[in-house]
């Protein structure tokens, strides 16, 4: 029975390496991740070796190779943020959830992870959690906000 | 979009054609009128919902418009627009009445809607939001609101790139046309051939604005007259600077100028295909970039026979994968064939052999965004603004601790010292300014005394830094430099791509070195010690290795920071090699913390966080710090709520 | 179109398009090179060629600059050099200091630059990378710690061999090469040619090694151990003596191995007789019949485990044949054994080869009878001058000595197999034996005895005009068969190995070879077949007296049962 990436990989099929990324973005966007499964269809389709295509995805910050968390958080570490202590809150937030960044809880509510810039330079230190930012933060403001994803839920 | 149905698209066609319509000429000059809003029939507000607008929730504020409009069954026009710049102030808010100027309010969050609305729409003004006027040669001016080109921060900006940027529909093509948008592309077509684009822009002198500031003629020249049958162009808005936010900005404030700037130089270099390279971060720029090309296409500016001229073009939104390295034009270009992003050798050169093995022309977004103004008022007028070797005008992100953080755009020429005290308000809270990061990993920071350095390729090179992208970002007296200096070339290590050794095994060295500078003391036996020393001795060589041999820009340029710290701020160096002190305050493994007895009131809240339960000290009771304990983490310090905690 | 060039002061000649490093090494000026690999494009990744040019505000990589008229430049002045000493001092800095327990001791590449460019003091000390090495595969051991990301094994495995497999993990200095989510290389595509292994600069990668297993056996006296040596490694092994490429020195080897305690010393060209022999049979029999064709060959295991792995659907096409390494041990352990009264249960077959796949061929579950294995241990050339050397064996002082009987005579079309066209040349004498009842008239095939990547012949054989065709890497395999499925059916026979070239440069050969010493070694096989007195394996007659005595005839039951093999599809991240 095709399933979503059966959809995704066809609507690229005719598609040359090229667009390799697109695709993975694409399969990411849909899935959440990378899988293997994934990848080895995509390279039996495309015609790819999955040691060329896991080569390119690890390459690049974006893809993720396990499941993100329910709240996703991104913390921005750019300069501006990085001036305004951002490093801080990278440091708060990893020690309220107890995980690293890159990584998901075990709970599979959080994850975090660390991005270069946001390009909201004026309004750091910034962070994100599932495309709804947070600006001007403190690190003691952190729990407040997870406690809040946290009440969200239930 | 409201005004999306004032003209089809074969009208559309017709009005860039300008010299085709000349018996209807007056009928659709009163329509671009309507559309440029020259008269309004019901009030119009304009909100910015760029990425900057929408951190600081704007989102927020244009639901509780919409709410408070049909609450009070309201007929108003709700217009999204770009960012104008003022990031600091956002979410912005513009409103023009009936026969009134175009006003603009300062941080509409969305509790403040209600009585903004309230006393706006009944003529009147809401207390300390008004930021200013914009002028109009025939509607009724504000009393008492002054001019917004009176202000300081517009005063000394000079916008060609920016001159739409928040204050038009980034999702109107017909408001970009209203306002003489697609009239270049038309004249190139119907009159120009590619060498005379060419030409054209040789003779602007228009240099790269990513940061090599090569001359862009030249290179479309180079990829002209390259023997191939196909061309590529790519835009280039993989902005990873940290830092930077110009390609944003333009994306998402004036997607179509970036089009036509793309459609001109595919044109001049006879390529049929272009990809702009947009970071994925960046979604709301490519979710506009992508409708733009849309609407262009529909409206016949793109696409297949392009305006009768024969051309065709096509243009393609790829986004990018989170890669820094990937803003260097080969790495950038594996990354478009769909391979890890690592950068070639040059030569060959990407405008002989780049895309698939085509000539390929690789182009700064702002370059692009300049190309339409030079076409439309030719090399003449753009070489008029700037300096000796650098025309024009540069777009800069002011970011850091000064007043106006934002977007600018300023002629070539113009001082950092104008820019940083003038336009950006100067440093926040009254204090000293200790140095200007430019360029980002690949730049610089400049301290105070070369402030008066003015913007030009060539002086800011001889004052030690580079123009760099446009990433501007100030710091005060509470930057440590050497934490500077790590945080770049961590960043560096971070972002090197691993194909070349001197970047990725000595950008990591080169961070190592700094580490073990900012380490603690009481952590250290005599062989660290003695590590940290050699380390320092190495670094200049270290670093002129990595320069001299890197494969790519981005090693060659890593050193950069660290160089031009240790040439201007050498002293901060030595006090935390010899002396373990940091004067900012900031490497924490050399911060002491203490508490304040007096303040203490012995809450408990900073001895229950401390990770390594340095803190002692009974309930109700003043607590004390172990010192030989305490790693500096700066926990306590964030959680006191009497201020108790300080740092000597 | 020549020009000069200004080189450290001394004028030089140059050709428009090369690159520096060309225009240098002509004029015999020596700059040290890493990631370069001579016929492919340059990655310009490591560096260490870089050179000072006059006007160059950078210092450039001579492997990838085209020369040009203006260029002065300086090979060696102190910037130069200073440069690529840190380059290597960085490499070091994050590399294991363990080279005196390290597989390539003596022959290694990060070594040698330390050595030459006077390394003595770690300037840069860092924290380093720490990396499990990988012991799970059946031939090569991956050991990421060692590695320096040259990336010459990605480029063999993708652009050479066509495996695929290796490739670059992550970004930055976390990168790691290995297989396909960084897993297990016996998990993965592998398909163990081991071309990697004579890439790698360091010892990053390396052989699985068999040879003190080997040690235990022969010194229990209730073990009676039977080396079969491949007809190739008699010709490298030499070189691993000091001796000069191309000497083959079969006599001296089976002298040797009898001093180290084998108690019986086999060559492996009888096997490749009686491989050549059942494969021309298995020939005969589908043309006569119809059957599947063209016919792949299968005594590369390599190839066949790229094609279990690839194209499970052309499994059928695979000569059913064993390869010369297990039908020789199939032989040993049921006729020999029988002939001399030997219980198989206490016999051990080691067998030297010029190959890391054999090492996964003789672990094969399809490789056993009986359950007993065909071959117990299989080392490689490598392995096997080591182990002399430990034995203390002294090659210069020995007198040769001849293989031992039953196997003790072999054609030299068993000897052509170590090079690529071997098999098919060999093949075609006997099939044309086989059809026509005459002797093949020509005594070299000039196509097949070039050094091309594809190679193709056809011959006429009574009514049937066969084609046969040789590659020598399985990018090409897969290409020819992509050609089959779109209906080309002028071919019979398609002989792959996996290394360029054939076995005679296998991944199991003296690293460091270079094309003068291949192209020696090359000669050495064709002069054998050119000058010897057998050179047709049905009339070879020790191989006639194993069909008389033992076997009966080609594709006989017995045949059947003891020389042939079955290949089933793998299922692995490809």
């Amino acid at each position: 029975m095709p399933d979503k990436l059966d959809e995704i990989i066809n609507r690229h099929l005719h598609l040359q390496r090229d667009n390799l990324l697109p695709l993975l973005q694409e399969v990411q966007q849909a899935l959440g991740y990378l899988s293997e499964e994934s990848i080895n269809r995509i390279g039996a389709a495309l015609n790819l070796n999955t040691s060329k295509i896991y080569g390119v995805a690890t390459f690049y910050d974006q893809f993720r190779f396990e499941p993100k968390g329910r709240f996703h958080i991104q913390i921005c570490h750019g300069t501006a943020c990085h001036i305004e202590k951002s490093a801080r809150i990278i440091a708060e937030t990893e020690r309220i959830l107890k995980i690293r960044q890159g990584q998901t809880t075990r709970d599979g509510m959080f994850s975090i992870e660390v991005v270069n810039c946001m390009g909201a330079c004026a309004l750091s230190p910034v962070i994100a959690i599932n495309d709804k930012y947070y600006s001007g933060l403190q690190p003691r403001d952190i729990k407040g906000i997870i406690d809040q994803c946290k009440t969200n839920e239930v | 979009m409201p005004s999306s149905n004032l003209l089809s698209p074969d009208k559309l066609r017709d009005f860039v054609l300008l010299n085709k319509v000349s018996d209807n000429t007056p009928e659709i000059e009163k329509k671009l009128s309507l559309i440029r809003r020259d008269t309004v029939t019901k009030p119009v507000i304009f909100v910015g919902t760029g990425t900057c607008g929408m951190i600081a929730g704007a989102g927020e504020t244009l639901q509780s418009i919409r709410n408070y409009l049909s609450e009070k069954a309201i007929d108003a026009e709700i217009v999204e627009v770009g960012c104008i710049g003022l990031c600091s102030q956002e979410p912005l808010v513009d409103i023009q009445l009936p026969g009134k100027r175009r006003i603009s309010f300062t941080k509409i969050t969305a509790p403040r809607v209600e009585s903004l609305l309230d006393e706006v729409l009944n003529s009147a003004l809401p207390d300390g939001q008004v930021l200013g006027q914009y002028p109009h040669p025939h509607l009724e001016a504000w009393e008492g609101v002054r001019m917004l080109s009176e202000m300081p921060f517009f005063r000394l900006q000079n916008r060609i790139v920016l001159s739409n940027c928040g204050i038009i529909n980034p999702f109107s093509i017909e408001e970009y046309i209203a306002r003489g948008g697609y009239k270049s592309l038309t004249r190139v077509l119907r009159n120009y051939s590619s060498e005379k684009v060419c030409n054209i822009i040789e003779e602007s002198g228009l240099r790269g604005r990513g940061g090599g500031g090569f001359p862009t003629g030249k290179k479309w020249k180079t990829a002209l007259s390259a023997d191939a049958d196909e061309r590529f162009l790519i835009c280039n808005g993989d902005e990873s600077d940290p830092g930077a936010f110009m390609d944003r900005a333009l994306f998402e404030g004036d997607p179509h100028k970036i089009i036509e700037g793309v459609a001109i130089a595919a044109y001049a270099i006879n390529a049929r295909k272009a990809y702009i390279y947009v970071r994925a971060e960046y979604t709301l720029a490519v979710d506009r970039l992508k409708k733009g090309i849309s609407q262009a296409t529909e409206a016949g500016l793109l696409g297949h026979n392009i305006l009768n001229s024969g051309y065709n073009l096509t243009i393609q939104v790829r986004e990018g994968a989170g890669a820094f390295v990937c803003g260097e034009e080969t790495a950038l270009i594996s990354s478009l064939e769909g391979k890890r992003g690592t950068p070639r050798p040059k030569p060959p050169f990407p405008a002989v052999r780049g895309l698939f093995g085509k000539p390929t022309v690789v182009n700064n977004v702002e370059t692009l965004a300049n190309v339409p103004a030079i076409l439309g008022n030719g090399p003449l007028w753009f070489s008029g603004t700037g300096t000796e070797t650098s025309k024009g005008t540069k777009v800069f992100a002011l970011a850091g601790k000064i007043n106006n953080t934002g977007l600018v755009e300023v002629s070539m020429g113009t001082s950092l010292y104008d820019l940083i005290f003038h336009i950006a308000g100067g440093v926040r809270e009254g204090k000293r300014i200790k140095a200007v990061q430019l360029g980002g990993p690949s730049g610089s920071c400049l301290p105070e005394q070369l402030l008066d350095v003015k913007i030009d390729y060539e002086a800011l090179q001889e004052a030690g830094t580079i123009m760099g992208s446009g990433g501007l970002v100030v710091m005060d007296e509470d930057t440590c430099m050497v934490d500077i200096a790590m945080f770049f070339t961590d960043f560096l290590q971070r972002e090197s791509c691993g194909k070349c050794i001197p970047c990725r095994e000595g950008s990591r060295r080169m961070h190592e070195i700094l580490e073990n500078i900012t380490r603690r003391p009481v952590s250290e036996s005599g062989h660290e010690t003695l590590e940290r020393f050699k380390g320092v001795m190495q670094l200049e060589n270290l670093a002129g290795v990595i320069r001299d041999t890197s494969l790519c820009g981005l090693g060659q340029t890593a050193p950069n920071p660290l160089i031009s710290a240790l040439k201007y701020f050498r002293e901060e160096f030595e006090e935390h090699i010899f002396d373990r002190k940091c004067r900012a305050n900031v490497c924490k493994d050399l911060r002491v913390f203490y508490i304040d007895i007096e303040k203490c009131t012995g809450c408990t809240a900073c001895a229950k966080k401390c990770p390594t339960t340095a803190i002692i000290g009974s309930p109700r009771n003043p607590h004390f710090i172990i010192e030989d304990k305490c790693i500096g983490c700066g926990i306590c310090y964030d959680v006191c709520k009497f201020v108790a905690v300080f740092v000597r | 179109m020549n020009f000069t060039i200004e080189v450290n002061n001394k004028t030089i000649t140059a050709r428009k398009g090369e690159t520096i490093l060309e225009a240098l090494e002509r004029s015999g000026i020596k700059v040290p090179t890493l990631c370069h690999m001579p016929g492919l494009y340059p990655t310009g990744s490591c560096r260490m060629c870089v050179v000072e040019v006059e006007g160059k505000s950078n210092l450039i990589t001579a492997c990838s600059y085209p020369v040009e008229e203006w260029m002065k430049i300086r090979t060696h002045s102190p910037r130069v050099v200073n440069a690529r000493k840190t380059n290597v001092e960085l490499l070091l800095s994050n590399h294991p200091d363990d080279c005196l327990y390290c597989e390539r001791n003596g022959n290694c590449e990060l070594q040698k630059f330390a050595e030459d460019l006077n390394v003595r003091e770690r300037r840069f000390p860092g924290k380093k990378n720490k990396y499990k090495s990988d012991p799970s595969g059946s031939s090569i051991v991956r050991d990421p710690a060692k590695c320096i990301l040259c990336g010459r094994c990605v480029r063999t495995c993708d652009e050479v061999i066509g495996a695929v497999t290796l490739g670059f993990i992550g970004r930055g200095n976390k990168t790691i090469i290995g297989p396909p989510f960084n897993k297990q290389i016996n998990l993965s595509s592998c398909i163990t040619c081991g071309q990697c292994i004579m890439a790698c600069p360091t010892g990053a990668l390396h052989e699985k090694k068999h040879a003190s297993d080997l040690q235990n056996a022969l010194h229990n006296p209730d073990i009676h151990v039977v080396m079969n040596y491949s007809p190739t490694v008699s010709v490298t092994i030499g070189e691993k003596f000091g001796m000069k490429p191309g000497r083959d020195i079969h006599g001296i080897l089976n002298a040797a191995l009898r001093k180290t305690g084998f108690d019986r010393v086999f060559d492996t060209s009888f096997g490749a007789d009686l491989y050549i022999t059942e494969l021309a049979a298995e020939m005969e029999q589908r043309l006569i019949k119809g059957e599947t064709l063209p016919v792949f060959s299968s005594d590369c295991p390599a190839w066949v485990k790229y094609a279990e792995q690839w194209h499970p659907d052309m499994l059928p096409h695979l000569s059913s044949c064993k390869s010369p390494q297990q039908m020789l041990g199939a032989i040993i352990s049921s006729y020999y054994t029988k002939l001399y009264h030997i219980n198989p249960d206490n016999l051990y077959t080691v067998s030297a080869m010029p190959c890391t796949a054999k090492k996964f061929e003789a672990q094969r579950e399809q490789m056993t009878h009986k359950g007993i294995s065909d071959v117990d241990v299989v080392l490689t050339t490598r392995e096997l001058a080591e182990f002399i050397r430990l034995n203390g064996i002294d090659t210069e002082q020995i007198e040769p000595e001849l293989a031992d009987k039953p196997f003790h005579v072999r054609s030299s079309s068993g000897k052509l197999l170590s090079v690529s066209g071997g098999v098919t040349e060999a093949l075609i004498r006997t099939l044309h034996y086989r059809i026509t009842g005459k002797d093949f008239s020509q005594a070299k095939i000039a196509e097949l005895r070039n050094n091309k990547d594809y190679r193709e012949v056809k011959i006429k054989m009574g009514d049937h005009k066969l084609g046969f065709a040789v590659v020598s890497n399985v990018k090409l395999a897969s290409r020819l068969i992509a050609e089959i499925k779109a209906g080309r059916d002028d071919l019979h026979f398609i002989e792959v190995m996996a290394c360029p070239g054939g076995c005679i440069n296998g991944g199991g050969q003296p690293i460091g070879t270079d094309n003068a010493a291949l192209k020696s070694r090359v000669k050495t096989v064709y002069e054998t077949d050119d000058k010897d007195s057998i050179r047709y394996p049905y009339k070879n007659p020790a191989l006639i007296g194993l069909y008389r005595d033992f076997l009966g005839e080609p594709l006989g039951s017995l045949s059947l049962e003891l020389l042939h093999t079955t290949y089933k599809k793998r299922e692995v991240p490809l």
